[in-house]
């Protein structure tokens, strides 16, 4: 089989093997899928409800995002919460600790390539049977705005996608310091709590105070699920949209980069008990 | 009555100095609490940047809504936020483990935790409880502050009783475990709106279904004599306590089906 897909290079051959175990993988637990999509579902609800309050007691749009955008700009934020790996994970974390990272090493492939191979896997799957159903819950409640044409449509998947590689990069990266700390439960949970706020999963950065949207905007947070939401929910369209692609390109490969880094050093440093 | 609560003493006393023997990791939890408890109130004074006015209430009055509906849900995970874990015991076949000891399995397992880093969270809730008391305009008498203690803890057993119904619920779901955070970690979320950004089925659900409203609003329309109305008259804040009773009576239900329906691991 994996013969027959196999007729590019051979890393790239091995890349998209690990993708497809990524998606099976995440595909098996169907009904913690439904569960996500319910939760999803309930919390975009009261989300919703409170930014169309918002928009009402201002009386006219806020920050370039009429009811319509705005309860586009919560849904599709709810729908790609799970797609895109927002809180991170802690399996890298866990192996570091163990010692099993050690394991990963002796593969012929590189570590942040195959997980992040298995991340996309994940996204995969988190998309289509978790984002997808969030949407259409929304869409079958609230009037949203859709993205204006097909290039919206086109480079929102595109955006989207490098969200994911952002967000993958990111936590990569917080979960390799358990090489020095051991112990990344603290910062973890520091990294979840700015991401949340700066990414623009609660309120959309733009509605925040100047000091705090500039904060954001240096971060890159907002390429996680900002960015590839205001292109779906039309608030940014047409020559902007390359402005906010380049930004996550830009991020993409700066955090994918630093991991590499990282990683190496922490190779170095790496030491494991035991035959 | 003491011999019968000893071991449980015993229990809390022993899980609350092995949270602090690592005392770095301890403050980090606590300072990460403190994170969350800010990032939530980041959300309310976003939107107030932009509006004077959300769902009826100003500034203060949302504050005050904040205040109590985090007060009483930190309380509420303090004591039993780890029900949570549920699930993973349930499929690591560990419960098995709690039903051969002679001492009630739901005192046990509330027993078997008690997340002192939750403290942090509580902390902010507290201080935008005190900043919003000291700057609204409050007619204090006995009956307010009757009403604020009995809002604390109401409030906290009515977001108690969520956990422990969700705690029931997960010997049904197992893998499905994320259905609950619906109604336990939503209802936190709707707890700390002014219930009329919801339009009227919602409104009638988070009052009537999943009673969150009483947990936060209801009381602080009646504490700041706001102009309730159909569905928050400012008498509905005194039915909290009732509010709680029910919400534990079906708590209660759920948590007796859930472990009458479990068959054991096997092992």
């Amino acid at each position: 089989m994996a013969a027959r897909v196999c007729r590019l290079t051979n890393l790239m051959c091995t890349f998209w093997i690990l993708v497809r175990a990524g998606f099976r993988r995440h595909s098996t637990y169907r009904l913690a899928l439904l569960a996500g999509m319910v939760t999803n579902s309930v919390f975009g609800v009261i989300r919703a409800s409170v930014v169309l309050a918002a928009l009402a007691s201002a009386g006219k749009s806020i920050a370039g995002y009429d009811p319509a955008t705005a309860v586009a700009f919560v849904w599709w934020g709810q729908a790609l919460l799970g797609t895109v790996n927002l809180w991170g994970f802690q399996e890298v974390n866990a192996r570091v600790r163990t010692g099993d990272i050690a394991v990963d090493f002796l593969r012929p492939v590189d570590p942040q390539l195959a997980y992040l191979a298995g991340d996309l896997g994940r996204a995969g799957i988190n998309l289509v049977a978790r984002g997808l159903p969030t949407l259409a819950t929304g869409a079958l409640f609230f009037d949203l705005a859709w993205p204006p044409g097909v290039l919206s449509w086109a480079s929102g998947f595109v955006s989207l996608l490098l969200a994911v590689v952002v967000a993958f990069a990111g936590s990569f990266v917080v979960n390799l310091l358990a090489f020095w700390l051991v112990e990344v439960r603290g910062i973890r949970m520091l990294y979840m709590i700015v991401g949340g706020l700066l990414s623009g999963l609660y309120l959309p950065v733009p509605w925040f105070p100047d000091w705090l949207r500039t904060v954001a905007q240096w971060s890159p947070f907002p390429s996680m699920l900002q960015n590839p939401v205001d292109i779906l929910a039309g608030r940014v369209a047409g020559g902007d949209i390359t402005g906010t692609v380049a930004v996550q390109l830009f991020w993409a490969v700066a955090l994918l980069g630093l991991g590499q880094l990282v990683l190496s050093a922490g190779r170095r440093r790496l030491e494991v008990q035991g035959g | 009555m003491g011999d019968r609560l000893e071991p449980y003493r015993v229990l809390l006393a022993s899980r609350m100095r092995a949270q602090m023997q690592y005392r770095a990791s301890f403050v980090t939890d606590i300072l990460g609490t403190v994170g969350v408890g800010v990032a939530e109130f980041a959300e309310v004074w976003v939107i107030f940047h932009n509006v004077d006015v959300l769902g009826g209430l100003d500034f203060t009055a949302a504050l005050l809504v904040f205040a109590l509906s985090n007060i009483a849900f930190s309380l509420a995970d303090l004591f039993v936020g780890h029900l949570d874990t549920l699930p993973t015991y349930i499929r690591a076949g560990q419960v098995d483990a709690f039903y051969v000891r002679p001492l009630p399995l739901l005192a046990q397992l509330v027993t078997s935790d008690l997340s002192l880093r939750r403290i942090g969270r509580l902390s902010v809730a507290l201080l935008a409880l005190t900043v919003a008391l000291a700057t609204a305009d409050i007619a204090w008498t006995p009956a307010v502050v009757a009403l604020l203690v009995l809002t604390v803890v109401s409030g906290t057993a009515i977001f108690s009783a969520l956990f422990t119904a969700a705690g029931g619920l997960q010997f049904f779901l197992v893998d499905g475990a994320e259905f609950t955070n619906s109604f336990t970690y939503g209802g936190a979320y709707s707890a700390q709106q002014s219930q009329q950004v919801f339009p009227g089925p919602l409104r009638i659900f988070w009052t009537f279904v999943v009673p969150t409203a009483f947990v936060a609003y209801l009381p602080a329309v009646s504490i700041l004599e706001l102009p309730g109305d159909r569905l928050a008259p400012l008498w509905l804040a005194w039915c909290t306590p009732l509010a709680a009773v029910l919400s534990w009576t079906v708590a209660g239900l759920c948590w007796r089906a859930g472990t009458r329906h479990y068959q054991g691991a096997g092992g």
